[in-house]
């Protein structure tokens, strides 16, 4: 049998600098997507309080115990980021691991929300989109989540096989924003 | 064009794509007979004012919504989740 080699979704790709600005790659131990049954929506945030000391988010929110990160990303459906979801999730929702199907990219840097600014239709300034707030929109012509990790710092996850598109068009937006600074 | 998702808030229209008259939530009996199916299958108001559609926030949150809005002045007037129109089940 070959011997295969793992490879991260953007391997090869980053880290990049342009300006002030820094894209990396982040690995999350795992992903578990969870989707609530019928009814069971508090019953789960308390299932989740419990195991991993996150309530399930509202809309367009985030809440983080370190390691563990849920972030909202649908209609009845969060993310659990960062722990392997706690068996006793399963009795209140559907549980799906997503781990290797995303790749988890951070922006950093001053000028962060001017990058992105060109590439989603996304309010993110600071006033409108604050810490810990999370978004399903647009990242170019890709489906990503966006969630604010600090005053100039955002993770943006989009679907692995687009990993290496995202990279070149947030480098592109990067390369942009860095050049109007410098002049 | 800006939609207001219940659920993400105000949004840009390159998010949302459109599907058409609400008609789609009020599908005929599978006995209801040709007239009834011809009607909904093929026979659509091409209204100049308000009309109620369905949106799908496929680059969002993933909800149907039903948007009535006004095809001359391009007002929106009201948006809902269609679960909450036909009582769909959910988890809250």
């Amino acid at each position: 049998m070959a011997s295969l080699i793992a490879r991260f979704p953007a391997h090869g790709f980053l880290p990049v600098r342009h300006g002030d600005v820094i894209l990396s790659e982040e690995i999350p131990e795992a992903i578990t997507a969870l989707m609530p049954y019928r009814g069971q929506s508090r019953a789960l945030s308390a299932a989740m309080k419990a195991a991993h000391g996150v309530a399930f988010p509202g809309p367009n929110r985030s809440t983080q115990k370190l390691p563990a990160q849920a972030v909202w990303t649908g209609m009845d459906q969060a993310f659990l980021i960062g722990v392997p979801a706690d068996a006793t999730l399963s009795t209140h929702a559907a549980l799906v691991d997503q781990g290797d199907a995303w790749a988890v990219l951070t922006l950093d840097g001053a000028g962060v929300e001017d990058v992105l600014a060109r590439l989603t239709p996304l309010d993110l300034r600071m006033s409108v989109f604050k810490h810990s707030h999370a978004a399903r929109s647009l990242l170019g012509h890709m489906n990503a989540v966006f969630i604010r990790d600090g005053t100039r710092r955002f993770t943006i996850m989009v679907f692995r096989s687009m990993a290496k598109t995202a990279c070149r068009e947030l480098e592109e937006a990067m390369r942009g924003v860095a050049a109007r600074q410098a002049r | 064009m800006r939609i207001t998702c219940p659920l993400c808030g105000s949004r840009d229209s390159r998010e949302f794509s459109i599907k058409g008259h609400e008609i789609a939530l009020s599908r005929p009996a599978p006995d209801a007979g040709t007239a009834a199916w011809h009607a909904y299958l093929h026979l659509r108001e091409n209204p100049a004012g308000m009309t109620a559609e369905l949106w799908y926030h496929g680059a969002g949150c993933g909800a149907w919504l039903r948007v009535v809005r006004n095809t001359v002045t391009h007002e929106v007037l009201k948006i809902e989740l269609v679960r909450d129109v036909t009582g769909a089940a959910h988890a809250d």
